[in-house]
């Protein structure tokens, strides 16, 4: 689904470009959830953003591939619609735009540039309403503005709200674990778990062996200034937690 | 005042002089409010363009009485919308006001507030956006007379501008002559939230139409003091297709 080949990319520095990923290669299949480690500055925001085409991060070499596409071509609202979802560990804040206005445009905004028929009034609520009670968010804060007062995991609950609605083929998750307390990682974890399935991806990338007891991976990768020094299998994040990552680097 | 203005005073400077003397001298429209009742006024003007429209208007609140009065600034070359509004005691002014211009377009909302008597409300939020070489202009004079105890005036503009070539103007005016009052007032310019632009594009909106949506939501702001719902709605929509 996913193949991410010598990957190089920088970003915008006051002084000039800074190279953050070098050489980075990953191949994540339909079905599999890979996350991804590494201490602070190892570039795993830097991945994220990239995958899903934020401006300020340059690609300086090698290749994404993502369903026999050429990813890194596309537009970010096109990886989008092409089913690359991207939940933010900063989720922002839109004074005056309703969640549920915010949500229904996405909706038939992909839909629309997949050539589908976009969502009518009442199958879009019926969708909205079933993703907010699946992960405990309370509908009455589909009506307020998006993410704004809501609190740090109210927030993360939003970001699984929006991927449940929208059921992309590639859920990228940065650090979607930062900011919860043990509740609201358990209805996350659900929320991630609910969404695996034969023909979805997920890459899930998180700075905690914690979020890792509740969405089991199928493989855990490392990442260490901008490559992947080690992959394994659930296991590993266990080895990291106990010996760092410096003992994993060396 | 039949003279025409010049740049020399305070209330013209950022106007556009060769305009306003295709259409000087102005008359201008008289509205009162009789005590104790309400009223609602929406200009949209729909000038043609190229054109300089200019429209004043002397507005009286009665004692008790509110009026809600709304601007939609978008259209013709030049364009100014000013008031002048005295309120009596315990009167209530609400006025919202957008401006949206682009490409060269130069307007301007221009208000002067004067609670003349105790314990009055005037409420204003104007909200504008500028693109290309285009300029938006708030000035806002709110006037406590002696007699104005009690009053609770606020101010509040914000600005967005798109590109570099544009221009926001505000400027506050307070003079007051009471002891007992509350006047605030607050201006910010910027630009739009290049995160807030990522999430929505990120979430699959094209650039345009996230970029539309923002802007919608930050003028937002400037129509909650529309009291019907349907005006509102109305005004809405008419935002969503200058913004288109």
């Amino acid at each position: 689904m996913l193949i991410i080949d010598n990957l190089h990319a920088s970003v915008d520095a006051p002084g000039g470009a800074k190279p953050i990923l070098k050489g980075l290669s990953l191949t994540v299949n339909a079905g599999e959830v890979h996350a991804i480690m590494g201490p602070n500055g190892a570039g795993k925001s830097t991945l994220s953003y990239v995958l899903a085409g934020r401006a300020g991060y340059e690609v300086t070499g090698g290749s994404v591939t993502f369903m026999g596409q050429d990813l890194l071509a596309l537009e970010p609202h096109e990886r989008a619609a092409a089913g690359v979802f991207l939940g933010l560990q900063y989720p922002v804040e839109i004074p005056g735009v309703s969640n549920l206005m915010f949500l229904r445009t996405a909706l038939n905004a992909q839909r629309t540039l997949r050539g589908e028929k976009e969502a009518s009034g009442a199958e879009f609520m019926k969708l909205a309403k079933a993703a907010a009670e699946d992960l405990g968010l309370p509908y009455d804060m589909l009506k307020r503005s998006v993410n704004q007062g809501f609190s740090g995991g109210e927030k993360k609950r939003n970001e699984m709200v929006q991927m449940a609605l929208l059921e992309p083929k590639l859920a990228v998750l940065d650090e979607t674990d930062s900011g919860l307390d043990i509740d609201a990682l358990r209805v996350v974890s659900e929320g991630i778990n609910r969404m695996r399935s034969p023909d979805r991806a997920t890459l899930l990338i998180t700075h905690y062996q914690r979020l890792l007891d509740y969405v089991v991976p199928d493989y855990v990768h490392v990442l260490v200034d901008g490559r992947i020094v080690r992959t394994g299998g659930p296991e590993l994040a266990h080895v990291l937690e106990t010996d760092g990552y410096a003992a994993i680097a060396a | 005042m039949t003279a025409l203005p010049s740049r020399r005073d305070e209330d013209w400077r950022y106007s556009d002089i060769g305009a306003v003397a295709r259409v000087w001298p102005v008359a201008p429209e008289v509205i009162t409010v009789a005590p104790g009742t309400s009223a609602a006024q929406m200009v949209a003007d729909d000038a043609a363009p190229g054109s300089a429209t200019i429209r004043q208007f002397d507005i009286t609140i009665g004692a008790g009485a509110s009026l809600a009065f709304h601007i939609i600034a978008a259209s013709g070359a030049y364009g100014r919308v000013a008031l002048d509004v005295s309120l009596h005691e315990g009167a209530r002014l609400d006025l919202g006001g957008i401006i949206i211009a682009g490409g060269e377009q130069v307007l301007e909302i221009v208000t002067t507030v004067r609670h003349l008597g105790p314990g009055a409300t005037s409420r204003q939020v104007v909200r504008a956006i500028a693109g290309g070489t285009a300029s938006a202009t708030y000035l806002g004079k709110v006037a406590v007379a002696r007699e104005g105890q009690q009053t609770d005036a606020a101010q509040s503009f914000k600005a967005l501008l798109l590109d570099r070539g544009a221009t926001a103007n505000a400027k506050p005016e307070l003079e007051i002559f009471a002891d007992d009052v509350k006047c605030a007032h607050g201006a910010t310019v910027g630009e739009l939230d290049k995160t807030a632009l990522f999430y929505l594009q990120s979430r699959g909106l094209p650039p345009a139409e996230a970029q539309a949506l923002l802007m919608r939501a930050f003028l937002s702001d400037a129509l909650e003091s529309v009291v019907d719902e349907a005006a509102r709605e109305a005004a809405e929509a008419r935002v969503t297709a200058l913004l288109a």
